[in-house]
């Protein structure tokens, strides 16, 4: 009796399973995942939307290209794994290109920089003995570079330091300053805010992008930058679209769309609007 | 299939393992402790004591764990007097947050598991060590403890096993213990399945030996359940 | 408390909505799974070798590797599984899975092996005696099936899946990591923009609480309802 209600019993598994089918694979439609945590960049807002810059920078590129596009949020963590999974077409998040990124997925060119820099509270002694500095490439070895980096390894000695997961500024902490300093991975980057206010690290790693808008908000009235800010190198070379290698033509649309944004000064305009300042890529 | 690939993420994702370990022992040891407390209030004639202690149960059961974490990881920091008080000394970091939402968690699941080994003890063994004249605490060492503890073994040993599988979620808050250490190196990689697969095999070897383990620990509890020894009779034959 | 008021300045209505679909993941996820699990538990009840021992595997692996790591597989994997399916059936390209399919699947496979062990519990409790007695009647495996088996397994197996059915509500909040906005996800995001994290995990717990309470009177009910016909002692 068992034996013979098994074959059933797996067709109706089966047919459970593929219930959901439709799902898969409908008509052509730019699917764009974004994090949903990364305000200004992108943020969910207390209505339940996606918003932010990105998401109006996306926008504007879909209806250049005379495409459909819906916005998605996907943790960050998953975000390229999932690209190559097929959950979605492109990658707007804040995401910089990168070598390493760029042997899984390709970038279109890049729509946004923005140096990366430290955040500490100010009531730290960091704050004190590091003040702001300039903004260093690391593209290539410079003594310049070198000292700036001997500097904030002296003044974070032994500290903890927060970064978000899988980004190019955990990418700096573990290549630069392992030894140095407790790296702690975060989900979020609003998630090393928490700590950074809770005492629980000393420092945040982040884009000046992210912080500038925050250091404006109440939220972020005890937090201050420190230390020279860095481009180039591990923190790559601009904010680009991320696509899969197998995607050619969306790659040629995007980049046309992004070089028509950036010439008609779309993008300058919208970053004035969320970042306070012109991110547009020189 | 890249066997160098497996072999060298194997090797990266066994260091998470003694972290691992000590999230695990330090709070079942605690938790036990808990748990223990919890039951015998729960038992206790005192009505408020065993209110409160039901309710602690039924929070924790009924609640994931996940939100446990995030309450106690990321809410009480939310709180400026607790971060004054002494408490944030160990709630600063996030490993005894980890070992602190891990034992009330288990501490909630392990009471119900021992006031069911503590009821499961038959009412007529306790009379008959009442009768050879035992009571108090040799009743209860004597007695009461070794039946609950055998009847209680194979549910906790679940619960061991729950809990192995429970500290995966410690690396949501930064801690890099085995799933921590995955997620770091499909940030490098980005070949999110062969980790992940990996990652669930050293699990399931860990979780094996535990099975093994207290399965072992059963047996030797359990001597009056085994078969005995063949009596060594000229006409053992003839018995069966 | 205006933070959790309804409408657009508080976050009310998301949090009413998430629950919502946690609600809708957790029923399908447990639907899906008791599926698995009927199969889990004829296999394991099989006569074949090669059933019993899939579906001892299948039990042992889901059982010893964390749910995290499980949802992860899928969300990652799921995808390029079916695509290789697909392409044997001559069909390219990419075939995505949402996250609310993938996480139903997700937990409904690791319910399935819990489910598994309830199923086959039931079914063996089921006493002997009484399925002799179908036979000398002379009820065929159809009618025996449906007039024995059936009525005493769901009774038997009641408990238990209430259980499974707390496990699946509970499960849910880790699919807030593949973006299925549900309790656990909307609570991250709102304690993320508003920076009161205490405030939204603990409105998350007591949402999980408010379903858990419900789902235990729920089956209680369904329990004194099935045991309606059996003599009490």
């Amino acid at each position: 009796m068992i034996k013979r209600t098994l074959p059933i019993l797996a067709a109706l598994a089966a047919a459970v399973l593929f219930a959901g089918a439709p799902a898969f694979g409908q008509a052509k439609k730019v699917k764009i995942a974004t994090e949903g945590a990364y305000a200004p960049w992108n943020f969910t807002d207390a209505s339940g939307k996606l918003a932010g810059f990105e998401v109006d920078l996306a926008a504007e590129l879909c209806k250049r290209m005379k495409v459909e596009c819906e916005v998605i949020a996907q943790d960050w963590d998953g975000i390229i794994p999932a690209l190559n999974a097929g959950k979605y077409d492109a990658i707007m998040a804040g995401m910089s290109i990168t070598e390493k990124r760029r042997e899984v997925i390709n970038f279109s060119n890049p729509y946004a920089a923005t140096p990366a820099v430290m955040v500490v509270l100010k009531s730290s002694p960091i704050a004190k003995a590091l003040p702001l500095g300039d903004t260093y490439s690391l593209n290539k070895t410079t003594p310049e570079a070198d000292k700036a980096i001997a500097a904030v390894k002296v003044a974070l000695k032994g500290k903890a330091v927060g970064a978000q997961v899988s980004t190019t500024h955990a990418n700096f902490l573990e290549t630069y300053l392992k030894s140095e300093v407790e790296i702690r991975p975060y989900k979020t980057t609003e998630q090393h805010d928490l700590d950074l206010t809770a005492g629980r690290i000393d420092a945040a790693l982040a884009a000046m992008s992210y912080w500038k808008p925050l250091l404006d908000k109440p939220e972020g009235k005890d937090m201050v930058m420190v230390g020279p800010s860095f481009t180039g190198g591990v923190f790559g070379s601009g904010v680009g679209i991320g696509m899969r290698k197998a995607d050619g033509s969306l790659l040629a649309e995007f980049n046309k769309a992004v070089a028509e944004a950036t010439a008609d000064g779309t993008i300058k305009k919208l970053s004035m609007q969320w970042f306070k300042f012109d991110t547009t890529p020189q | 299939m890249d066997l160098p690939f497996l072999w060298n993420t194997a090797r990266e994702l066994i260091a998470g393992v003694p972290l691992m370990f000590q999230l695990v022992s330090l709070s079942l040891a605690l938790g036990l402790v808990l748990a223990t407390l919890v039951a015998l209030v729960r038992l206790s004639p005192w009505p408020v004591l065993s209110g409160v202690a039901y309710g602690y149960v039924y929070v924790f059961r009924g609640t994931p764990l996940l939100v446990q974490v995030f309450l106690i990881y990321y809410g009480l920091g939310q709180f400026e007097w607790i971060r004054e008080s002494f408490l944030w000394i160990f709630l600063r970091q996030p490993y005894w947050c980890a070992i602190l939402a891990l034992t009330l968690n288990t501490g909630a699941y392990g009471s119900e598991i021992i006031r069911g080994g503590l009821q499961a003890v038959p009412w007529g063994q306790v009379e008959a060590g009442r009768a050879c004249g035992m009571s108090g605490w040799l009743l209860f060492r004597r007695i009461t403890l070794p039946i609950a503890v055998r009847q209680a073994l194979p549910a906790y040993g679940n619960e061991m096993i729950l809990m192995v599988k429970a500290t995966s979620l410690a690396s949501i808050i930064t801690m890099l213990e085995i799933t921590g250490i995955a997620q770091r190196l499909i940030s490098q990689t980005y070949r999110a399945i062969e980790i992940l697969l990996v990652a669930g095999a050293i699990y399931l070897l860990i979780n094996f030996l535990l099975t093994r383990a207290v399965k072992a620990l059963e047996h030797w509890l359990s001597p009056h359940l085994r078969d005995a020894p063949a009596p060594v009779l000229p006409n053992a034959a003839l018995v069966h | 408390m205006e933070l959790l008021s309804w409408g657009d300045r508080g976050w009310g209505d998301e949090l009413f909505r998430a629950t919502l679909m946690t609600l809708a993941v957790a029923a399908l996820a447990f639907l899906i799974g008791l599926v698995f699990g009927t199969a889990g538990a004829a296999a394991k009840l099989s006569r074949w070798r090669v059933a019993r021992a899939a579906a001892d595997g299948y039990t042992t692996v889901l059982r010893g590797v964390p749910d995290l790591l499980v949802i992860y597989l899928f969300y990652f994997g799921g995808s390029s599984v079916l695509m290789t399916i697909a392409s044997m059936f001559g069909h390219t390209g990419f075939i995505g899975v949402d996250a609310f399919t993938t996480g139903a699947i997700a937990i409904a496979i690791i319910n399935g092996a819990y489910s598994t062990e309830v199923i086959r519990g039931a079914v063996l409790a089921v006493p002997k005696g009484e399925i002799e007695a179908a036979r000398a009647v002379g009820m065929s495996d159809a009618l025996l099936f449906r007039r024995i088996m059936i009525p005493q397994v769901l009774r038997f197996a009641l408990p238990g899946l209430g259980n499974v059915w707390q496990l699946a509500l509970k499960e849910t909040a880790l699919i807030s990591v593949t973006g299925l906005v549900e309790i656990m996800r909307q609570s991250t995001i709102a304690s993320g923009s508003t920076k009161k994290p205490f405030t939204f995990f603990a409105a998350a717990a007591v949402l999980y609480l408010i379903l858990t309470t419900l789902s235990t009177w729920g089956f209680q009910r369904a329990e004194t309802w099935s045991a309606r016909g059996v003599r009490r002692a």
